[in-house]
């Protein structure tokens, strides 16, 4: 069908071509003049990205003077970068994941100024492996700036974590960044549901990367982690501005394709005397944002595939992002920045590849949608 | 159909639909098999013959060539013929005992329909071999002259075919898809497969598309395969369980 039906895209970049091709006897002048003009046409029908990344406002928020983190105070904002959720097999089978991280490491290599350091999300494999993990590490070692791992359940239930492990190091842990606490967690174990069923690593693995394969428990941060994490902000003021990187989203979503964190409440208990927490978290691949209490949540892109959202329980301020073009590889994918602002808040720039950047502003989650409202959708998922 | 799998088709909740998935044979690449088509016997005079929808039961016609027409009475009388020999042929069979009981008053008590208030007792009592006719009941055809036994295996078949798709859909390699990509992982549950907004214009290929075409598009470039026939089971299949995912949705065809 492809072959006889030709997409728009398609056709469009065709009529392109061949009208710049008829322009070859122009003088350079004239041919510049078409050349743009056609360039707008084309970016007029949304067909070229205007821009991959729009420098957008830098921390230019007011300062909330009834919220102010005291710790915050005189210390200069951030900016760090995202890229997530690539779920890479091997080179020779699959290029077109390839292609999106390498299209996801210009992004963030040409940003200017650069960020602090680019966060990757999780499920940098899909299938476990160790050579996906190893492709993975090739394409992210291309990054300019200083990469941060998180570990998803794609990079965890094959050999649970051992090449992960061996790669990057433990799966949680912490340090503090121009005056903000920074946690990274695992947020994906599951209860052992293999052992009785008498699973082959290949097949628990497989099972785990089914979004809507039941057989899977829930995701968990666990006991021993929960622990671990309240020690490690035992330390830490509560004025001090927290800043918690997550695969799983930490509340409750969607339970049926683990859009969940089994003790998300517990792990919410813990990080709620801080007066301002982030929490980045991957996954979900799509723009998705939620305030619980002290908490800001926000969702990030994948450069793999979008998915719809769930049919219940997305979260009231969440508004949905336009239903991704099945016909663009990379529409409805991306990659993000995140501006840390002087008063600890954050505020998310979802760079959408082929459309214009949506930004999130802090402003919007704690005023509960009262002001700085995002764009809305022409078109919600089905 | 065996009286294990009508057992499971009647278990309920998620144990019954697990147990479908589990049993449903894998598809392989193949044509759906031909309908059944009736082997109408020739005529010995010329005439031409007329068979029952039983594929057995047939009466000939004669001075009727192929391709004429008889007189309506003609025909009334033909098909009177052919309901005859084939109760003739057929003394015991039920939907005749029906009629027979529905015109002497006979028929058993009506099953109450199930209803929150009747309970696990009633659903008991319910005789699975009992009749669908009953007082107060229209003769019908088809469907009439069927039992729950009947529209449990037909549900079981069913059910089957939709879970065969539910493999397909997870597993790109068996519909032909070449890197590692399978539909569930854009459409978890078949979400945002939206079937019942087809047929519509689809700008991208520039046409009125079938459901049909979006999944031979996604077959043949998020998967990297080649489209199936339309006439290839495990598209059938596909379509199913994409179908079997938003039953209960209004059909709103031409929604974008």
């Amino acid at each position: 069908m492809a072959a006889r039906h030709k997409s728009v895209e398609t056709k469009y970049m065709e009529d392109r071509d061949a009208a710049l091709r008829g322009l070859r006897g122009l003088d350079r002048r004239t041919f510049l003049k078409v050349l743009a003009a056609t360039t707008g046409a084309v970016m007029a029908k949304s067909l070229m990205p205007p821009h991959s990344f729009q420098l957008v406002e830098v921390a230019n928020a007011a300062p909330d003077k009834t919220a102010g983190a005291a710790g915050m105070a005189g210390k200069p904002p951030f900016t760090f970068a995202y890229i997530s959720d690539s779920h890479l097999y091997q080179r020779t089978l699959n290029q077109r994941f390839v292609r999106a991280v390498a299209r996801a490491v210009d992004d963030v290599n040409a940003l200017d100024p650069q960020p602090d350091f680019v966060l990757f999300g999780g499920d940098l494999a899909q299938l476990g492996r160790r050579e996906e993990l190893d492709l993975g590490m090739q394409l992210l070692a291309e990054v300019k700036a200083p990469v941060k791992m998180m570990v998803g359940e794609h990079d965890w239930f094959y050999d649970m974590g051992d090449a992960w492990q061996e790669m990057f190091g433990p799966p949680n842990y912490s340090f503090d960044w121009k005056g903000v606490h920074v946690v990274v967690l695992m947020s994906v174990h599951e209860k052992d549901f293999w052992t009785a069923r008498k699973m082959t690593p290949a097949e628990r693995m497989h099972t785990v990367a089914g979004l809507d394969n039941g057989i899977q428990s829930r995701f968990e941060v666990g006991d021993d982690e929960r622990k671990w994490l309240a020690a490690d902000l035992a330390k830490v003021p509560h004025t001090t501005p927290l800043l918690v990187f997550s695969h799983s989203p930490l509340y409750k979503y969607y339970r049926n394709w683990n859009f969940w964190t089994d003790d998300a409440e517990q792990v919410q208990a813990i990080l709620k005397p801080y007066q301002h927490v982030t929490v980045i978290h991957g996954h979900t691949h799509q723009m998705l944002y939620n305030q619980i209490g002290n908490i800001s949540f926000y969702g990030m892109l994948s450069t793999a595939w979008p998915w719809p959202y769930a049919p219940t329980g997305l979260p009231p301020l969440t508004i949905q992002m336009n239903r991704a073009d099945p016909f663009d590889q990379f529409d409805g994918l991306g990659d993000g920045r995140i501006n840390v602002r002087a008063d600890g808040l954050a505020d998310k720039i979802y760079s959408l590849w082929d459309r214009n950047p949506v930004t999130v502003k802090a402003d919007y989650l704690v005023s509960h949608g009262k002001i700085a409202r995002p764009p809305a959708p022409q078109f919600a998922s089905y | 159909m065996t009286r294990r799998s009508i057992a499971l088709a009647t278990a309920a909740g998620a144990a019954a639909i697990l147990a479908v998935v589990m049993h449903a044979p894998r598809l392989r690449a193949q044509p759906a098999p031909p309908l059944p088509v009736h082997q109408v016997p020739v005529s010995k005079n010329g005439g031409t013959v007329v068979m029952l929808c039983d594929g057995k039961t047939s009466v000939e016609v004669k001075g009727l060539k192929p391709g004429e027409s008889m007189p309506h009475a003609q025909a009334v009388e033909i098909a009177r013929q052919l309901m005859a020999q084939w109760q003739r042929e057929h003394p015991s069979e039920k939907w005749e005992m029906a009629q027979q009981e529905h015109q002497t008053d006979q028929s058993p008590q009506p099953v109450p329909a199930p209803s929150a208030a009747s309970g696990a007792g009633t659903a008991a009592a319910k005789p699975t071999g009992a009749k669908l006719q009953s007082k107060g009941t229209q003769q019908g055809d088809t469907y009439a002259s069927f039992t729950d036994r009947d529209y449990k295996v037909w549900k079981n078949e069913t059910d089957n075919f939709v879970a065969q798709g539910n493999q397909l859909f997870h597993d790109g390699a068996a519909v032909g898809g070449t890197i590692g990509v399978s539909c569930d992982m854009c459409h978890p549950d078949g979400s945002n497969t939206h079937p019942e907004t087809y047929p519509k214009y689809q700008v991208q290929l520039q046409r009125v598309a079938l459901l049909r075409d979006m999944i031979d598009w996604c077959i043949e470039n998020p998967l990297k395969g080649k489209a199936l026939d339309p006439n290839d089971t495990r598209l059938r299949a596909l379509e199913a369980y994409i179908l079997a995912q938003r039953k209960g949705v209004a059909l709103d065809y031409g929604k974008h």
